[in-house]
């Protein structure tokens, strides 16, 4: 395996859990609603997942665990900040502080027990393939299923009404409301959507990418999956792309570590952060006229008005 | 006056019985009967606040009746949702458009049909429909593109696209060109001839009675009267809805040859982004005592004339725009409200004042420059709290609490608001966009009226309006401004509604640019 192989290969695991957290809180901000708990949903489906997988020793249910628990702290979420039109902001923060705690708890038993990671795809023939083979055709299931769910998202916000209905209150809810749609239940749906997806994300990072638990392990990724979103100004082909650009600096930057760069490794570890803002800046100024943002983002919705 | 509910002959098409619809304590609708024949053109006139819209969101099903029925064709319905409307054939144009700004046209009619079709076929019908009707509409530009009359042919059409047998228009003229409201009338004429009814609600009384048989007027959310409103005079009607008397604001009848208070001095200024207008070698001059008003068409150039003069953009040169003799082009709105400036912009919502704040935090926001509402850096909110109760005083402001947020105000008591925190304090130099914009009459003739006794006080008033009869009610010299450039004023008296129509229609002007497109 060549170096060049080998570190395409880490960028793609390194991205994976970003495209599939990013593309669902997409979804959930295309509805109009910021939840800022991707962080807490994402750990709390790596230790559900973990946990589930080491009882039951099926790593598939540890898979449905994982998007299970990201659910279910969505739903916390959608109470305080639907339910009840909560400040999104607070409520999204207080949930990655909550994620953050009760992983803790979750996993404490399960320190120090180790799984085999998840089987990587064998395609006969194609997988033997020189360069192309490990690359594209010997990643883990997720691999896959992160890229499908950027393009079903992609068609289904582009190409069906129930997608046009999503953005319609993501872009004006009071007018939505007056056309005679559940906003709040639209909403309700994306938001579980997004929890799905950031469950579905912590429970790769546990049962694919480093096949163990530790307390903390999700190490920033739900927050950088959150800047993805703005950085690929909400559109899902975009997305794809600023993930896999993150994964790889990311990586990139790890193995000029290794091979002694004279930079600090201080420095090089922020190069990702300095290249999303430089990205930032770029978007921003190019764009003109018009905020690439959903009209309501973060708008809290209430009938009353 | 007939009183009669109902008509004798045939059975109405809708019929609101006896509509009581209650917020708290406050009674919106108060035992509010309506009802609508088939193909009429009906009225539904009122101040803000009277409970029109109240009403039409009932019967489109936004609201739900605290008591009362509804009939549909003499069969009791109810209306849970704006789907169930639509579906018996009831469809509704909103005053505020209820539009997706970032989505395309098709996109956005698309939204409003209750049958799943494909975007792309949606766009074949809207061009065909919008043809028919003469309501020419490209499916695929996105609504952020298009004017406030295109915007408003984007509802009328996907209203149209269901086939519906009656058509609610909210206030439709109140943001339209006199162009653009002579195409609407043509398309609503096309919709009465196919004998669908027509529920027109408006402020405007000239145009309800040129256009609608019928009149329903509600005061205090109760029916005053029902009438015929050609049989009437806007005098009458308009006695009707306030219930007291409106009369015309008394014109300044002075002599012109106070000093010059406001001069602008050949400004010309790039346009803001790609959708603003570039002003074009502007010039002005305002004397003590003059009200002097613009003219155009939307779109040309007024918002950034506004911006040019309130300080919100700066001059390229401190010459170019000059208050009471000091060149102030490159200074702040702050500044220059310091020289006496105030300034009210066209937006109510969002621009004149901050829709989730207090009235006292928004007095501050445009008062403590000039009315001693911060001492020592802190704010003395028992002034501030002063200063509203003497606009609300003044220029009889209505509203629920004491202090409540600029947005649940109505829309007609909000302009009053933001005009009285302007003229309060007695501004040399007064600028006015579309001062009573969606303003029901009442309020509209004590804002006119107030500026009218501004300039008898000696203060130089520029009015920025599209309502023509407006400014010739209160201006001394009219301009038209057109694709950025401001024709030379012309006295109000002695000069006709066609010089003017054509001005603004870049008539008189070599490069004239291609208007919007109207139809034929």
């Amino acid at each position: 395996m060549t170096l060049l192989e080998a570190i395409l290969l880490t960028v793609i695991t390194a991205s994976t859990p970003l495209v599939i957290a990013a593309i669902g809180e997409l979804v959930v901000e295309r509805a109009g609603v910021v939840n800022l708990g991707v962080e807490g949903m994402m750990i709390m489906g790596a230790a559900c997942g973990f946990a589930a997988a080491i009882m039951t020793g099926s790593t598939f249910i540890g898979v449905l665990a994982g998007v299970g628990a990201g659910v279910a702290m969505s739903l916390i979420f959608a109470l305080l900040a639907l339910g009840l039109a909560a400040n999104q902001i607070a409520s999204g923060l207080a949930l990655t502080i909550f994620g953050l705690g009760l992983s803790g708890l979750v996993g404490a038993s399960f320190i120090g027990a180790k799984r085999e990671a998840m089987p990587k795809l064998d395609v006969p023939v194609l997988t033997d393939l020189p360069f192309v083979g490990p690359v594209v055709f010997g990643q883990d299931p997720f691999v896959y299923i992160s890229v499908l769910l950027v393009v079903s998202v992609w068609w289904f916000l582009t190409r069906t009404r129930a997608g046009l209905v999503l953005r319609a209150c993501g872009e004006n809810h009071t007018s939505a409301h007056a056309l005679g749609y559940r906003v709040l239940r639209i909403r309700l749906f994306a938001v579980m959507f997004g929890g799905g997806c950031a469950g579905l994300a912590g429970a790769y990072l546990s049962l694919a990418y480093t096949p163990f638990w530790s307390p903390g392990m999700t190490a920033g990724r739900g927050w950088i999956a959150l800047a993805i979103v703005v950085f690929a100004s909400w559109l899902p082909w975009r997305l794809l792309m600023g993930a896999y650009l993150f994964g790889g600096i990311t990586i990139l930057q790890l193995h000029a570590q290794g091979m002694g760069v004279r930079i600090p490794s201080q420095l090089l570890s922020a190069l990702p952060y300095l290249v999303t803002i430089v990205a930032l800046v770029v978007i921003s100024r190019r764009r003109s006229g018009w905020n690439a943002a959903p009209g309501a983002l973060g708008k809290p919705f209430s009938r009353d008005y | 006056m007939d009183q009669a509910v109902g008509s004798a002959g045939s059975t109405p098409l809708v019929a609101m019985h006896a509509i009581v619809k209650t917020f708290g304590d406050l009674v919106a609708n108060d035992c509010v009967d309506l009802d609508i024949r088939e193909g009429e053109t009906h009225a539904l006139l009122g101040e803000n606040g009277a409970g029109k819209s109240t009403l039409v969101k009932i019967l489109y099903g936004l609201l739900q009746p605290t008591s009362g029925r509804i009939l549909w064709r003499g069969a009791p319905v109810s209306l849970p949702d704006p789907k169930a409307a639509r579906r018996l054939g009831i469809g509704m144009v909103f005053q505020h458009f209820s539009l997706f700004d970032a989505m395309t046209v098709a996109e956005n009619i698309a939204l409003a049909l209750d049958d799943a079709r494909a975007v792309n076929d949606v766009a074949d019908r809207v061009v065909e429909v919008s043809r028919s009707y003469g309501l020419p509409l490209e499916p695929g530009r996105e609504v952020w593109t298009l004017s406030v009359g295109e915007r408003q042919r984007i509802e009328i059409v996907r209203c149209l696209m269901q086939n519906p047998r009656l058509l609610v228009l909210d206030e439709p003229t109140s943001v339209l060109t006199p162009q653009e409201t002579g195409v609407l009338f043509e398309t609503l004429g096309r919709i009465r001839a196919e004998g669908r009814s027509i529920l027109y609600i408006s402020h405007k009384l000239e145009e309800v009675r040129t256009l609608c048989e019928r009149a329903t007027i509600l005061r205090h959310g109760k029916v005053i009267a029902a009438c015929d409103p050609r049989t009437q005079t806007a005098a009458a009607l308009a006695r009707m809805m306030v219930g007291a008397d409106v009369g015309a604001a008394r014109k300044a009848a002075g002599a012109l040859d106070g000093p010059v208070r406001l001069a602008v001095r050949g400004l010309s200024l790039p346009a803001p982004d790609d959708h603003g207008v570039a002003l074009r070698e502007v010039r002005l001059e305002v004397r003590a005592g003059e009200i002097l008003g613009v003219a155009g068409v939307a779109g040309n150039g007024q918002g950034e004339l506004f911006n040019a003069l309130s300080g919100e953009t700066p001059a390229p040169d401190a010459a170019a725009v000059v208050m009471d003799g000091v060149e102030v082009g490159r200074a702040g709105p702050n500044a220059r409200r310091a020289l006496g400036g105030a300034f009210v912009p066209e937006e109510r919502l969002g621009h004149g004042t901050a829709p989730g704040m207090t009235l006292t935090d928004n007095a501050i926001l445009t008062g403590h420059a000039t009315h001693g509402l911060v001492r020592r850096g802190f704010i003395d909110r028992a002034a501030a709290q002063a200063f509203v109760d003497r606009i609300v005083a003044a220029f009889d402001v209505r509203k629920g609490a004491r202090d409540p947020a600029a947005r649940t105000l109505s829309g007609g008591n909000l302009q009053k608001f933001v005009v009285g925190r302007e003229m309060l304090g007695d501004p040399g130099v007064l600028v006015v966009a579309q001062p009573t914009w969606g303003v029901d009459a009442g309020a509209a003739q004590i804002i006119r009226q107030a500026l009218v006794d501004r300039a008898l006080a000696g203060g130089a008033v520029v009015v920025i309006s599209q309502d023509l009869d407006e400014l010739f009610e209160i201006a001394d010299r009219i301009c038209v401004m057109f694709n950025g450039a401001l024709s030379a004023p012309a006295p109000a008296d002695g000069l006709s509604r066609e010089a003017v129509g054509l001005l603004m229609g870049g008539h008189g002007e070599s490069n004239a640019r291609e208007t919007q497109p109207c139809a034929s």
